[in-house]
């Protein structure tokens, strides 16, 4: 029986705010871009299943965030990233990316419009540095502040059909119209924020997420992190919430069909491959990135697919993708679907067998499994109110 | 962590129950609780001839996929066809109804006592 081994680390790893409470939780942990993180508390099949039928916990605290502040910060947004949010409504977020010179992708991010001339910017573990680097290296001519707050910021996701409720449950956790702006939990939309207060403080409360489920993501001051854990995980109890380790994350948004860095996005890869061509909006005077996008990726550059195939052996990273004895692809990620029953995975193939219903086979440690493309995402959750 | 002290162990996270010249074999509660959920195993056939050391087999989970090496040299005369159809047993109990292949025994082995075991895997 082999093992994943932790990789060796020159520096030590960091700790979220949470620690403890994992630990009291009994989570195994694991290495997460320079972070020791929960991978998950009792099963990673349990903390699945509870987010797509009730609602679950997590600390993603080494998610990185960066306050851009100024009268040129949207303005400086739209030059250093590959969106515009310039325009971006306050209290909205919009999911963008930041382009290398070549067209290929740092990081995906997070951007949302968190007061008047400033946005938080929220960036991967693991490129953390690298986003804040490009950040600061392309600030000039512009009149911007840049903040890494991530050492201040904790992040905790509610995600689940009963995110809501568990949220509206929070004894403590108070609508204040000074921090809301007139939304509440049931007007605040997919993709907007706002501020609630929460003893003394104010969170801010975003409806996003990562699992392809309805959910909330609330960042809060570093120090009132444990406090607001325990409130959430007694309120969501009566709803079946559970805390859940980055296990689950990641079968959960693999389903969705969210891409991770690292996986389906890098710097080898322009955001057209990966089926991001929307996030980039060209019509921009400059930014950077902007003569390698408008020239493209070369006509036979691969394209991320979705994958799906019958029995219970999934198509893992790195497995090869053929047509025939040709290779034609490479899966990027893949695993058992919980909530289909079947495995499912995501692939950069030749554009000429990216057509749905196209049959490839995968090579699985030396046996072929038949795999048909699919569309994107694997699973969608019901239209809610 | 469980470590019975009756059974011997393999560096690759296996446990042996040596009964006369058969060997019932399976993966330690360490290696299934780093796996996370199991939901696949792929065991060796029944008259299938192992030599130590080499790989007979594959343990999936939601998050990763493990290789089951032979721990030592024999024949397989059982594979554990309850634990291919509800691959959830390997978590549950590792020692017990989770085991997975029995095998009679031809040649010499060295294996791990459970004291050397649990200084391998730190505890």
């Amino acid at each position: 029986m082999t093992l994943d081994t932790p990789s060796e680390h020159l520096a030590p790893l960091q700790q979220s705010p949470l620690h403890r409470e994992h630990e009291a939780l009994g989570a195994a942990f694991t290495d997460f871009g320079g972070w020791q993180m929960p991978v998950r508390y009792q099963s990673d099949l349990i903390e699945h299943h509870a987010v797509r039928d009730a609602a679950g916990l997590f600390d993603i605290s080494h998610m990185a965030e960066i306050s851009v502040t100024g009268a040129d910060a949207g303005a400086f947004l739209d030059y250093a990233l590959a969106g515009r949010l310039s325009t971006l409504p306050l209290l909205k977020a919009k999911y963008s990316l930041l382009l290398d010179e070549s067209g290929g992708i740092v990081d995906d991010l997070i951007v949302y419009a968190s007061a008047e001339a400033e946005f938080l910017v929220v960036a991967n573990a693991s490129n953390r540095h690298a986003v804040v680097e490009a950040l600061v290296a392309r600030q000039s001519g512009f009149d911007v502040q840049l903040a890494d707050l991530t050492e201040q910021l904790a992040l905790i996701a509610v995600q689940g059909p009963a995110a809501r409720a568990v949220l509206a449950a929070v004894d403590d956790l108070e609508l204040r119209d000074d921090l809301s702006r007139g939304r509440t939990l049931e007007t605040l939309g997919y993709y907007a924020a706002m501020g609630m207060a929460w003893h003394g403080t104010s969170v801010f409360v975003a409806r996003t997420g990562y699992t392809g489920e309805d959910g909330f993501e609330l960042y809060v001051d570093a120090e009132q992190a444990v406090d607001l854990w325990r409130a959430l995980l007694a309120a969501g109890q009566a709803y079946g919430l559970v805390p859940c380790g980055l296990a689950a994350r990641d079968t959960l948004r693999l389903e969705a069909g969210m891409p991770l860095y690292g996986h389906e996005l890098g710097r080898s890869i322009q955001p057209v491959q990966a089926g991001l061509g929307r996030v980039v909006v060209t019509d921009k005077p400059a930014f950077v990135g902007k003569a390698a996008i408008e020239a493209g990726p070369a006509p036979d550059a691969r394209v991320l697919v979705g994958l799906s195939t019958e029995g219970r052996r999934a198509p893992r990273a790195d497995y090869v993708v053929l047509h025939g004895d040709t290779e034609v692809g490479v899966i990027t990620s893949g695993a058992l679907s919980p909530t289909l029953g079947h495995p499912i995975a995501m692939a950069f193939v030749d554009p000429a067998h990216r057509e749905p219903g196209t049959v490839l086979d995968v090579d699985v440690r030396g046996t072929r499994i038949a795999a048909t493309v699919v569309s994107l995402p694997f699973y969608q959750r019901k239209a809610t109110s | 962590m469980s470590v019975p002290n009756d059974l011997q162990y393999t560096a690759e996270h296996e446990w042996v129950r040596l009964d006369g010249d058969i060997a019932t074999i399976g993966i330690t509660q360490y290696a299934a609780d780093a796996l996370g959920d199991v939901v696949y195993v792929d065991l060796p056939k029944i008259g299938a001839t192992l030599t130590t050391g080499s790989i007979v087999g594959e343990v999936e989970s939601t998050k990763s996929v493990g290789e089951l090496y032979a721990p030592l040299d024999g024949e397989v005369v059982e594979a554990n066809e309850a634990v291919a159809a509800a691959p959830e047993t390997i978590n549950a109990d590792p020692y017990g109804d989770g085991w997975l292949v029995k095998i009679r025994v031809t040649g010499e082995h060295a294996l791990l006592s459970a004291d050397d075991y649990r200084a391998l895997i730190g505890g």
